[in-house]
């Protein structure tokens, strides 16, 4: 017989700032900012030497060495040693993948507590020796006599020096994720103006967030950082506009650095509980985690762009809770790209897509553009890979208790390898 | 931080030096570790006339583990010495203090402890009783600047009636807890004392509350509260937030990343405390900034910052938690961080001792509500306190800071939070609406 289930509540959530790759942190490595970010979390909820559930998180970008990155995290953090941690992986959706798995574990009552959490950096990234440098290190390390070392390293060529630098691109497709997002937007006609619309919102609306203190207990500065570096303030449609497309070709090369993520560096956690957990601490109770779907798409055969599971995943997440696009109080859509944002709500409108492709009745329709990504998205604050969920799980958990209870909120996260994590937040 | 000037007073060739030359010869001060006797040899109790104390004073002291010496006795070293001079008529009785005090304070061992206990002067019965009374603040306050090797000498008054408060404050002056506070006259009120308290943790279960904790003086109160028991809600800047959770961690507290002076922060600070807390038994206003400039060249940003940050955001935050039903407990402890400028004035910062002096008469208003809660709320005043703020001083200025003193050393963010933390304690119910200075003794605005 299954156990009763409960929703998980999110009780809070801290993130180191946002730096852009070779900035500020070009120093510190994951489990550096991992640690950070939980330790924040630790600080502001008061759990010294507490041991929560479980913790877990991953990186995206993450050196072979760091095969227990988030259990050392959680070692080097004032979190009790106790504390059981395991590693995530699923691309930019690892975050809100952590976020779902640590809920679904509280809603079987398998654990009463736990951190989810990610982290990425792109200055630190790991850089592997090539593939064929590697064969010949591999043989040496097996070599058992002299003849058979020399042998081996006779194999050597200046040419295999040359180190592996981990890309953005598919393996699949050897396109650069900006350059799939550019078919995409092509695919949807996205223009240039709408792009560096959004990009300009999401720069407007997460200084606004931080002018007002929103981020004042979800965000703990870090090496000297308090607010993400890449945001700006005062970009306008006119400087958006002087920018030079970096993706897509001709009359479509319409995504630029402003309307794209740039890569960048940075950690988040969130803590969940269950809501007795939460009460015998007098911890706030932000929001529930209702519901959660993941989707993938073939990108590899040209059936679908490779950004655009969030788009089948919602439909399914929809109906399981009887839901309509329409009834949500705040949507946050990662903004990988601009376009990829508008590609998703430009589909969702789409009645011949929705029926066609998504296998719907109809159109799920237009959003209220005001309730979207209100404190800032990725455009902004930047897109730590693995992070970037749990920046998106606490800002939406603390946008609806401020809304009252009742309200409820969506979120939707596009991921490398043509997956997607969509999810459900209610207070 | 390290005492350079004193260290090397203090080494051999040091000492030839600053001998020779009559240069001051400022010793390590003893400071209160856990677990650390009251003092560390014996005490002397004396008394001048037919005091009313001096019997409580010797079973305070013999509780605590003191071996209590008699004024005769002479040789051993005195780590005390205590004179009840609640039995002053009038000026002739002094005699009987000189007679106590000269031959005992011979006797005195390095940070030795010179306490005498006395009525309020306002009191008195007659002029010529008032006169005695008044007389022990000279004496003492002199008696303070002849005292040498960090021995301090202090006037505890204690109207009729407060007697029970007495445990607190006495035990306070004679320890480490008080290396840093000398010249000082404290004046006690009666109060509703709690029985007895755990001596080494005497703020186990209780919540403190400590603006500006992310570090200097703040992170010193939060870590010396922490130590005595309490759990510590570290209150900052946001953009201070890195090293109030690394501060936070360190204590086992909660990080509170907020701008005092932000409208919503009283209630924000408020709710949290009712929600989380269960409501705070200590709040500790410390969080303060300087803006200096002369008058004439003072701006009206430097002039409100510091106002707004220093003077106004206490009110305001300890008027919501008084208006927050359950944000203060019972017995609540309110103690505010003023300064010596606030006292003595400082070229340079009208602004800055305008807000320090204005906190002063804060407390002194607020006390009489507060005591109706059973609760209280005083003010610490620091001298020349060595912080990394200090530190970035020119070092002739710094020095000479320093040793402005009878000390002749800058005191540490340690002794301010020993201080507050003593404030803080239930047996100190009978300290309300007190400034307490914690200068060695300052020359400015002694
Ligand atoms: N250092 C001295 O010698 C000395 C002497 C007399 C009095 N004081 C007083 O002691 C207190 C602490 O001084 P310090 O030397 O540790 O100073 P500090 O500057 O090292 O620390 C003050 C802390 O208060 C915080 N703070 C400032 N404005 C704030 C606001 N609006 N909201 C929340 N937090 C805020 C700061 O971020 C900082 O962490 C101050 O009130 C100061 O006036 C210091």
């Amino acid at each position: 017989m299954a156990a009763p289930t409960r929703k998980a509540a999110i009780v809070g959530g801290n993130r180191t700032p946002f730096a852009r790759a070779n900035s500020v942190y070009a120093r510190a490595s994951n489990q550096d900012m991992l640690t950070a970010a939980i330790d924040g979390l630790v600080a502001r909820f008061g759990l010294q030497d507490q041991q929560v559930g479980e913790v877990a998180a991953g990186a995206v970008l993450k050196h072979s060495r760091d095969f227990n990155l988030t259990r050392e995290a959680v070692l080097g953090s004032r979190l009790s040693a106790a504390t059981p941690a395991y590693d995530v992986q699923q691309a930019c959706g690892t975050g809100l993948e952590a976020a779902v798995l640590v809920a679904n574990k509280i809603a079987l009552g398998q654990v009463e507590s736990g951190i989810a959490g990610g982290v990425d950096t792109a200055s630190d990234a790991p850089v592997a020796v090539n593939e064929d440098l590697r064969r010949v290190l591999m043989e040496l390390n097996r070599a058992k006599t002299v003849q058979q070392r020399i042998k081996a390293l006779s194999g050597l060529r200046p040419g295999h020096l040359s180190p592996s630098v981990p890309s953005t691109s598919e393996p699949r497709t050897g396109l650069s994720m900006g350059e799939h997002a550019a078919i995409t937007a092509a695919q949807w006609e996205i223009g240039r103006t709408e792009q560096d619309e959004l990009a300009l919102r999401s720069h407007q609306a997460l200084a606004a967030a931080y002018e007002r203190g929103f981020f004042d207990d979800l965000v703990t500065p870090y090496l000297g950082l308090a607010r993400d570096n890449n945001l700006r303030p005062d970009t306008s449609m006119e400087k958006l506009a002087k920018l030079k497309p970096v993706f897509g070709t001709g009359a479509d090369a319409t995504m630029t650095a402003g309307n794209s993520t740039p890569l960048t560096d940075g950690a988040s956690a969130v803590l969940l509980a269950s809501d007795e957990w939460a009460a015998e601490r007098g911890l706030p109770v932000l929001a529930h985690l209702v519901d959660a779907q993941t989707a993938a798409v073939d990108h590899v055969h040209g059936g679908e762009g490779l950004l655009m599971a969030p788009v089948h995943a919602v439909p399914v997440l929809l109906a399981r809770n009887g839901l309509t696009l329409q009834d949500f109080d705040f949507y946050e859509v990662h903004e990988a790209f601009a376009s990829t944002v508008l590609a998703t709500l430009k589909a969702w409108e789409d009645d011949a897509y929705c029926k066609d492709t998504l296998g719907l009745d109809g159109a799920l329709g237009a959003i209220d553009r005001s309730k979207l990504n209100v404190a800032g998205s990725s455009l902004a604050a930047g897109h730590p890979f693995a992070a970037t969920g749990g920046r998106i799980v606490a800002t939406l958990a603390k946008l609806l208790a401020e809304a009252g209870p009742g309200k409820r909120g969506l979120i939707s996260i596009c991921a490398a390898g043509g997956q997607g994590v969509v999810a459900v937040l209610e207070s | 931080m390290s005492d350079w000037y004193r260290d090397f007073a203090n080494s051999g060739f040091g000492a030839t030096i600053t001998k020779q030359l009559g240069l001051p010869r400022p010793v390590e001060l003893r400071r209160y570790e856990p677990g650390q006797p009251l003092l560390p040899g014996p005490a002397v109790v004396g008394s001048a006339g037919q005091g009313r104390l001096r019997q409580q004073l010797t079973a305070l002291l013999i509780d605590a583990g003191v071996t209590v010496s008699s004024p005769e006795a002479d040789g051993e070293r005195l780590a005390a010495v205590l004179l009840d001079a609640t039995g002053l008529t009038g000026p002739a009785d002094l005699a009987a203090a000189h007679a106590l005090l000269a031959p005992a304070v011979k006797r005195l061992a390095p940070s030795g402890r010179v306490l005498v206990l006395a009525d309020p002067p306002a009191d008195a019965d007659s002029p010529a009783q008032a006169a005695a009374r008044q007389a022990l603040e000279g004496l003492v306050r002199s008696l303070a600047k002849e005292l040498r090797a960090g021995a301090t000498a202090n006037l505890v008054l204690v109207p009729a009636g407060a007697e029970d408060g007495l445990a607190g404050p006495v035990r306070f002056f004679l320890s480490g807890r008080a290396a840093y506070v000398d010249g000082q006259v404290l004046t006690l009120t009666p109060a509703t004392v709690p029985a007895g308290q755990d001596e080494d943790r005497p703020l186990a279960g209780r919540t403190a509350v400590v603006t500006g904790a992310a570090r200097g003086i703040g992170a010193a109160i939060a870590r010396v509260l922490s130590r005595d028991g309490a759990h510590v809600v570290l209150v900052d800047v946001p953009a201070a937030g890195e090293s109030l959770a690394a501060v936070a961690n360190e204590v086992g507290g909660t990080a509170v990343a907020m701008d005092i002076t932000a409208p919503d922060a009283g209630p924000r600070l408020a709710r949290q405390l009712v929600a989380r807390h269960g409501g705070a038994d200590v709040v500790v206003h410390n969080a303060g900034i300087t803006r200096d400039k002369l008058l004439v060249n003072m701006d009206a940003d430097r002039w409100n910052a510091v106002l707004a940050v220093n003077l106004q955001a206490q009110l305001d935050l300890t008027q919501a938690l008084l208006d927050t039903a359950g944000a203060l407990k019972a017995g609540a402890r309110v103690v505010s961080v003023s300064s010596q400028s606030g006292i003595a004035g400082n070229r340079g910062q009208t602004n800055y001792a305008a807000s320090k002096a204005g906190i002063i008469g804060m407390v002194r208003a607020w006390a009489p509500a507060f005591a109706e809660r059973g609760a209280t709320v005083n003010a610490v005043a620091p001298g020349f306190i060595v912080t990394e703020m200090t530190a970035g001083m020119p070092l002739g200025t710094r020095e000479i800071g320093a040793r402005l003193n009878s000390l002749q050393q800058g005191g540490l963010p340690v002794d301010v939070a020993e201080t507050i933390a003593w404030l803080a304690q239930p047996a100190s119910a009978g300290v309300n609406g007190q400034v307490v200075r914690v200068c060695g003794q300052s020359l400015v605005g002694a």
